[in-house]
């Protein structure tokens, strides 16, 4: 029912989303002392949370594809 | 002289989604056995992935860019293209008309003319659809190339050539599955680069009360009353009291009703994305899924606009803003009759991207706009190949020929639609006018077409010889329309007035608007009084294809959460208390 056998898109959206939080996390760690970077963006280091947001989005979508997967075996 | 440039770790998130991207279109290689699958999907998706792709599908870099200005220009106001505009007619074509475009087994709009109609109405429908996507697609490589050159300055020839080449790739290996999937992810990309954007933006104005306060006097400075950018109904009474400069007679009309269910309703750039889906109800709820994202996409799109609007300061100054003034050919900036310096309102959104983001954010922003420059190519190219090989190449050129070889035109057609876009793209940079003028002969082709689609879905008596002088008489009560009104501020030519002068303007949308309500109903009547005096179809070939011929899809089997009617309904309500809450 979900498509035939065709690729489950939650996994490369959840992996790509996976790798730019990670990215963009390591980023802001590293930078977190820079206020001058950050002064354009009103002093929020916004790599660092906008790459927790992208991290627990993606997580959340391969999440929910292995449980797909994981009930559609069971069946 | 770029205004930024990019660092290692802008590059490192270009690369990854850009790897992902292909991977798709690897990944799927394997799946393109037949046409069926290259163009239409194996009708196997699932109706979240359908929707997503159906609203991305327009979302291209156009409409983020476009929104961003008008948001500049016309402030919340701009939510009317949303709330008025789009979502009403998305609800319409989900309920009413999914059922004729999936369940007669069309593989394309034309072709459902062809099933209703004749082969004259689908031909000048295909060839003018097939034109209109190379177009489009060209002018959406052409803004690309000119918009990176400037921000990065990057080679104008290069980007241009790497997008082409790399849709080229995902489009040949995994055909439209490819095409939407790489859509959605692009939805995502958009939504996740541009909510920081309005985050950041908001809390550097002062938050939604220091917006609304500093607008107030930017529409004061302009002669407007002080609501001008922050209500979208309050000044509608008349075209002098909103920034858009049309009555709500007009904007109700010739955007609500003409405008917005002419391509929502019949454009099979999105409906092939519907077309795609795995079942009637999903077919069904694939416009409805896409409607609910889309009424909050003004927060997203418009906001930044109206940010960098108050970001830019006192107008009448020389444009140290956010937003840059436009410059003349001789590198001069521009002055309107007032002395004011003309802004380049464009600019609007990427500008803010520029000068909001620290690198990092910088490259997830500047990837998820050029994802959507290069996923508005691929959808006209799968509309394309879709459109020329089933209602030119097989119903006019070769007909009868093996699966194999459609399956072989279509990646051939695939190619040849890359190779034009970009023949259009240059085009589009050396001959501006010629661009603005195909852009005035499309909106002309298709102001009638919501008029044939309802006539031919609702009225069983509608002909095909009807249906084809309707649309010809209604693309040319468009032209004549233009051509004897003008608006405000606009000198003959383009703009129109070229067969005289009957009827000045106050906007041009305003223009616009009434142009496409004389199209429709011009095509309206001509269809309805051909028909009249030519012979109908029996009723026996109609099923499937006209309402009171055709037995109601039945959900009752479905739970009352899942009913295409419910979920229209509750979106039905949540965009009036939009419209409320933003009065």
């Amino acid at each position: 029912m979900s498509g035939g056998g065709n690729l489950d898109l939650r996994y490369p959206i959840g992996g790509l989303f996976v790798a730019l939080g990670l990215i963009l996390t390591g980023y802001g760690i590293a930078t977190s002392g820079n206020t001058a970077m950050y002064a354009r963006s009103t002093a929020l280091n916004v790599n660092l949370w906008w790459g927790l947001v992208m991290l627990a989005f993606g997580g959340l979508f391969i999440a929910m594809a292995m449980r797909a997967a994981r009930r559609a075996t069971r069946d | 002289m770029p205004v930024t440039h990019l660092t290692l770790v802008d590059y490192a998130v270009m690369a990854i989604y850009f790897a992902v991207v292909l991977g798709i279109g690897w990944v799927l290689r394997r799946k393109m056995r037949t046409s069926n699958d290259f163009f239409l999907s194996g009708r196997s998706l699932p109706p979240w992935v359908t929707g997503l792709a159906f609203l991305s599908a327009n979302l291209g870099a156009q409409e983020v860019i476009g929104m961003g200005a008008s948001g500049a220009k016309y402030g919340i106001a701009t939510s009317h293209f949303y709330w008025i505009g789009a979502v009403p007619a998305m609800l319409f074509v989900g309920i009413f008309m999914m059922p004729f475009y999936y369940g007669s087994r069309a593989r394309s709009v034309p072709e459902y003319l062809k099933l209703r109609f004749d082969e004259k109405t689908r031909t000048l429908n295909a060839v003018s659809f097939a034109a209109m996507t190379i177009f489009s697609s060209g002018v959406s490589m052409y803004a690309m190339g000119k918009l990176l050159n400037l921000l990065l300055g990057w080679d104008f020839d290069t980007s241009v050539v790497v997008a082409g080449g790399i849709v080229l790739a995902y489009v040949l290996l995994g055909g439209l599955t490819s095409a939407i999937y790489n859509e959605v992810l692009q939805f995502f990309m958009i939504v996740f680069g541009f909510a920081p954007l309005v985050w950041i933006g908001l809390r550097s104005v002062g938050g939604w009360d220091g917006l609304t306060t500093k607008l107030s006097e930017a529409a004061v400075a302009k002669g407007l009353p002080a609501e001008a950018y922050t209500h979208a109904w309050r000044g509608m009474g008349d075209a002098s009291t909103n920034p858009i400069g049309v009555e709500w007679f007009g904007l109700v009309l010739g955007l609500g009703v003409v405008l917005s269910f002419g391509y929502w309703c019949t454009d099979f750039l999105v409906v092939q994305r519907a077309m795609a889906a795995d079942s009637m109800t999903a077919a069904r709820r694939t416009p409805l899924i896409a409607a609910l994202p889309k009424m909050l996409f003004p927060f997203l799109v418009i906001l930044p606009g109206m940010i960098a609007l108050v970001l830019s300061g006192d107008v009448g100054a020389a444009g140290q803003g956010i937003i840059p003034p436009k410059f003349d050919a001789s590198g001069v900036a521009m002055v309107d009759a007032a002395g004011r310096v003309v802004l380049d309102y464009d600019l609007a959104t990427p500008m803010m991207l520029v000068k909001l983001f620290p690198s990092g954010m910088l490259g997830l922003g500047l990837t998820a706009l050029i994802a959507s420059f290069m996923s508005g190519m691929a959808g006209n190219v799968t509309a394309f190949n879709t459109v020329w090989t089933y209602d030119i190449y097989q119903s006019h050129i070769r007909r009868g020929a093996s699966d194999a070889h459609y399956l072989w035109m279509g990646r051939a057609a695939t190619v040849g639609g890359i190779l034009l876009s970009l023949a259009a793209a240059y085009v589009a940079g050396s001959f501006n006018n010629i661009m603005d003028f195909l852009q005035l002969i499309f909106a002309f082709v298709n102001a009638p077409l919501f008029a044939t689609f309802a006539l031919g879905m609702f009225w069983k008596r509608s002909t095909g010889h009807g249906a084809f002088w309707g649309l010809v008489s209604g693309t040319l009560a468009a032209t004549i329309h233009h051509g004897l009104t003008l608006a405000v501020g606009s000198v003959p030519g383009i703009k129109g007035g070229y067969f005289g002068m009957l009827n000045l303007y106050p906007s041009e949308m305003a223009q616009t608007f009434y142009t496409a309500i004389s199209a429709f109903v011009t095509c309206l009547v001509v269809t309805v009084l051909v028909s009249l005096v030519t012979r109908p179809r029996a009723e026996e070939e109609l099923k499937g294809l006209v309402y009171s011929l055709t037995p109601r899809p039945s959900d009752g089997a479905l739970p009352w959460t899942q009913r295409p009617a419910v979920l229209a309904l509750g979106i039905l309500g949540l965009i009036l208390i939009l419209n409320i809450i933003f009065y």
